[in-house]
């Protein structure tokens, strides 16, 4: 166990260092430019794993959280002289707090309910972001969002964005997966696999879902914040239920409940329509099928079967070893 | 210890438990038996806070606990296992005791996250001693097991242990002998008087007789949601109503 | 309201509007009593019936009737698929992976829809003319008519099957207990496919006798399904009257919600309602609370 522990800190360890490595190989920014974005993905996917992976729970909302962080930092810095970094703790504060108070009764539901009920509190969301042109700029958008800066140092070029963006994905990822290991985060999974049995083990497991989800907001909204001052510019259609199924999709294909699963299927679902023309055309056909195919194949998601292909062949060696000697 | 006063329970138009009344003495082992369908498994579930009973009370002590939620009843030492087999399935054999060990730590989702020194610690003290419940019912060599590759015996002992981490004052189990081998149940046997000795009190729903008559001091009878009998095992081997109800007769 | 004749438009608009929402409440309850499942895709298969039609109608020469017949059958066939291919190869799955297959499955039918048919709106014309009737100031449409007409045969034929045909009586049977239904005799598998066949078939059908007067694209699918779920929820899952009201009512708050608050916010009013039937009586309005078996 001791060793386990020990393997797990030195793979993030490495992750960590490739990350902050990455920058000084690549200089052609456009490519930095695109791995900002993988950062901001897999801020929300993890966000949305800690849900969906560790708790079982699905939301179909998250896009709402990630466009709420989005427009309250954004708003408070076009139409207010707030500063960027205020604007951000305020907009994940709004967030967490909504989540906190609609996740008392959405949570209470179950599975397709759960999804349905998530999912129109989206749309309302959405909705609300076309409609309100005063604040938000209704369909057109929200531009002039002021770059965050720490003194003189201004996040307003990819490099700098890519170091700001990932110091905080890489502090998320470490503490969901130390959650992972916790009792809060064995609580969470036994809420997935048996919620009586979790109960009556003494798990409030409403309160558990409520303040994962309330995380899960947190994170989410900072994504957004995140997102609308590197960018600068908002419009509701990033916030839309597509991003929702986009999100879905980077979690299932990565691995439900695993945290490096959610990195790479951020990377994939991000790099994929960068590269790929047809992926830009074919986006949504390919998340459904993917959606379907890898649940009923691969339900551990690529996670899942590289971890298994590495165990098959270790095996196979092990195998081979003894046959030998 | 535990006091049922008066349980109805109707479900729709079907009436699955009548007026059911009896108590429980402390350190004692109590059966529960009668035909399916008797109302066995509703009965624990209202005990158990997962139903909401049509009438009545249940009392731990002295305290009416009639609409208290599972997870406060854990608290307050009244555990239960299940009839299907309800594992974490994805987690480890340590992993699910140690979630029986939830109310016994603290940690809250800040510290965990942070792994605060704090934590770390009682991460360790958890992990002890879920590691000595699993000696306790003899798993210990199955520690790191995925819980779904299980096999069955085996799962319903994990049930147990699972449930003696919270330290219970009483315990309800729901057939834990169901789908055991002859030599399985015999160790099971041992096992509740060993959770007997702890000072736990046992209330059992077995439909094996000869475990229910060996290990049971005294036994309810449950036929069509009603109470038929409460005695002594001799007692309620030589009840006429509870044979009738055996034997298929009105 | 000052305007009575516009009271009158915004009550049959509505009327109409929830009357297409019973119909694909319908399809939900027939999938879920079947097989446990929420058809996160039926609203695809309501966009599928309109969009078959209007394409149907462009290539071939033949008469409005025959198109609907062909497209239902063609919407048809992609439940069948869906069942066959996505749904019998489960086995012992979480009850999330079907949450997240039946998902999968709607994106991919609008993402298909949409790289066949592009994103244009497109219009269905109208079953017998756009020559409108007056009732009490307010303008009809025939197609309302249409739209009341076949809403009140389908709810009766709907009736009829599950009340008295053999196979529906199966299906109700299934239902209630699959494992029971199989000791009898009754082809699970069959039913369920059925379930699949009839849900299908009803939902293209609401599809097609909306589209003359709401249009249609690749992605009305999405809000007409989640309607049409929240008339089954407030009908508590039946394909019932329960249902029939459930739809009728959320047309009618949708509509005087978008006549006398804000139109911008119409698809808002729906989803409020969802969220409060959802959060205060997830069992549905008609229905008494069942206990959840452990
Ligand atoms: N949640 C529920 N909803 C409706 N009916 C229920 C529910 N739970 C139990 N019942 C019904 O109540 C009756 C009693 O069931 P129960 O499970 O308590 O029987 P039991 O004595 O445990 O039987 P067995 O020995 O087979 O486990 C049965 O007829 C059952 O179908
Ligand atoms: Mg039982």
């Amino acid at each position: 166990m001791m060793i386990k522990e020990k393997r797990q800190i030195f793979i993030f360890l490495l992750f960590a260092l490739v990350v902050l490595l990455v920058p000084i190989f690549l200089k052609g920014s456009y490519f930095l430019n695109v791995l900002v974005f993988i950062g901001i993905n897999t801020l929300l996917a993890v966000a949305l794993n800690l849900l969906l992976g560790y708790a079982g729970q699905i939301s179909l909302g998250q896009a709402a959280f990630f466009g709420l962080g989005a427009y309250i930092s954004g708003i408070l810095t076009t139409r207010f002289p707030v500063d960027p970094w205020l604007a951000l703790v305020v907009a994940a504060g709004c967030a967490s707090v909504l989540a906190f108070v609609i996740g008392f009764p959405i949570l209470k539901l179950k599975g397709h309910y759960l999804a349905m009920a998530t999912l129109g509190f989206g749309i309302i969301v959405y909705i609300i972001f076309n409609e309100t042109v005063d604040w938000t700029g209704g369909p057109s958008g929200l531009s002039g969002i002021p770059n965050l800066r720490l003194g003189p140092f201004v996040f307003d070029n990819d490099r700098n964005n890519y170091y700001l963006v990932w110091m905080m994905t890489l502090g998320v990822m470490l503490l969901s997966i130390n959650l992972s290991q916790s009792r809060i985060g064995r609580a969470l999974r036994a809420i997935n696999d048996s919620e009586v049995a979790a109960r009556v083990m003494g798990v409030n497991a409403r309160m558990m879902k409520v303040q994962i989800f309330t995380v899960s907001a947190f994170v989410s909204a900072i994504a957004g914040s995140l997102y609308a001052h590197t960018i600068t510019f908002i419009s509701p259609a990033s916030f839309g239920f597509n991003f929702s199924v986009e999100l879905l999709t980077m979690v299932i294909i990565g691995g439900l409940g695993s945290i490096y699963g959610s990195f790479l299927g951020a990377t994939i679902l991000t790099m994929l329509p960068e590269f790929l023309r047809v992926f830009r055309d074919f986006d949504i056909v390919i998340y459904g099928l993917m959606l379907i195919l890898i649940t009923m194949f691969m339900p551990a998601g690529l996670i899942g079967g590289i971890e298994m292909s590495i165990k098959i062949i270790a095996e196979k060696i092990k195998g081979s070893a003894e046959n030998n000697a | 210890m535990l006091k049922v006063e008066s349980i109805t329970q109707i479900f729709g138009g079907l009436t699955a438990l009548e007026n059911v009344s009896f108590s429980v003495a402390p350190h004692s082992i109590t059966g529960v038996i009668g035909p399916n369908g008797a109302g066995k498994t509703t009965l624990f579930n209202i005990v158990t806070g997962l139903y909401t009973q049509t009438e009545g009370k249940v009392y731990l002590g002295d305290k009416n606990i009639s609409f208290f939620e599972p997870e406060v009843l854990a608290r307050l030492g009244l555990v239960r296992t299940f009839q299907n087999v309800e594992l974490f399935g994805q987690m480890s054999v340590l992993e699910n005791v140690m979630v029986g060990l939830h109310t016994k730590s603290k940690s809250g989702i800040f510290s965990c996250a942070f792994k605060l020194p704090g934590q770390i610690k009682e991460e360790k003290r958890i992990k002890e001693k879920a590691y000595q419940w699993l000696e306790f019912t003899g798993l210990a060599d199955s520690a790191d097991v995925t819980a779904c590759n299980l096999p069955f015996g085996k799962g319903r002992l994990l049930e147990i242990s699972r449930a003696m981490a919270v330290e219970p004052q009483i315990i309800l189990m729901d057939e834990p002998a169901a789908g055991l081998n002859s030599r399985e149940t015999a160790g099971l046997a041992g096992l509740i008087r060993k959770i007997q000795e702890l000072g736990v009190t046992i209330v059992l729903v077995e439909h094996d007789m000869e475990l229910v008559m060996d290990v049971c001091e005294s036994i309810i009878v449950l036929n069509l949601g009603k109470k038929l009998a409460h005695g002594t095992p001799r007692e309620i081997q030589e009840n006429k109503a509870v044979i009738a109800a055996y034997l298929g007769e009105d | 309201m000052d305007n009575p004749s516009q009271l009158v438009q915004y009550i049959l608009t509505g009327l109409s509007n929830g009357a297409i929402y019973a119909l694909i409440g319908f399809g939900f309850a027939i999938i879920h009593n079947a097989t446990g499942i929420l058809n996160f895709a039926q609203g695809e298969f309501v966009m599928l019936g309109g969009m078959f039609t209007i394409f149907i109608l462009s290539f071939l020469n033949i008469p409005l009737p025959m198109a609907i017949v062909l497209a239902i059958a063609f919407s048809t066939l992609v439940g069948i698929l869906f069942e066959r291919l996505a749904i019998r190869p489960l086995k012992n799955v979480k009850p999330l992976s079907l949450v997240i297959i039946t998902i999968g499955a709607s994106i991919f039918i609008r993402g298909a829809a949409m790289l066949i048919w592009g994103k244009d709106t497109h219009a269905l014309p109208a079953f017998s003319g756009n020559e409108p009737l007056y009732v009490y100031g307010a303008t009809i449409m025939p197609q309302h008519l249409w739209i009341f007409g076949i809403t009140i045969l389908i709810i009766i034929a709907n009736k009829l099957f599950f009340s008295y045909s053999i196979l529906g009586k199966a299906m109700r049977a299934c239902a209630y207990n699959a494992y029971a239904a199989s000791l009898v005799g009754i082809d699970v598998k069959i039913m369920v496919l059925l379930s699949f066949v009839v849900s299908a078939a009803i939902g293209s059908m609401a599809g097609i006798i909306i589209a003359p007067l709401t249009m249609t694209s690749y992605d009305v699918g999405i809000m007409l399904g989640i309607k049409g779920f929240c008339a089954v929820i407030i009908g508590g899952m039946s394909s019932g009257l329960g249902t029939v009201l459930g739809g009728l009512l959320l047309g009618l708050l949708e509509s005087l919600g978008a006549g006398y608050i804000s139109a911008s916010y119409k698809d808002a009013f729906a989803f409020i309602i969802l969220l409060l039937i959802l959060f205060i009586r997830p069992e549905g309005l008609f229905k008494q609370k069942e206990t959840q078996r452990v």
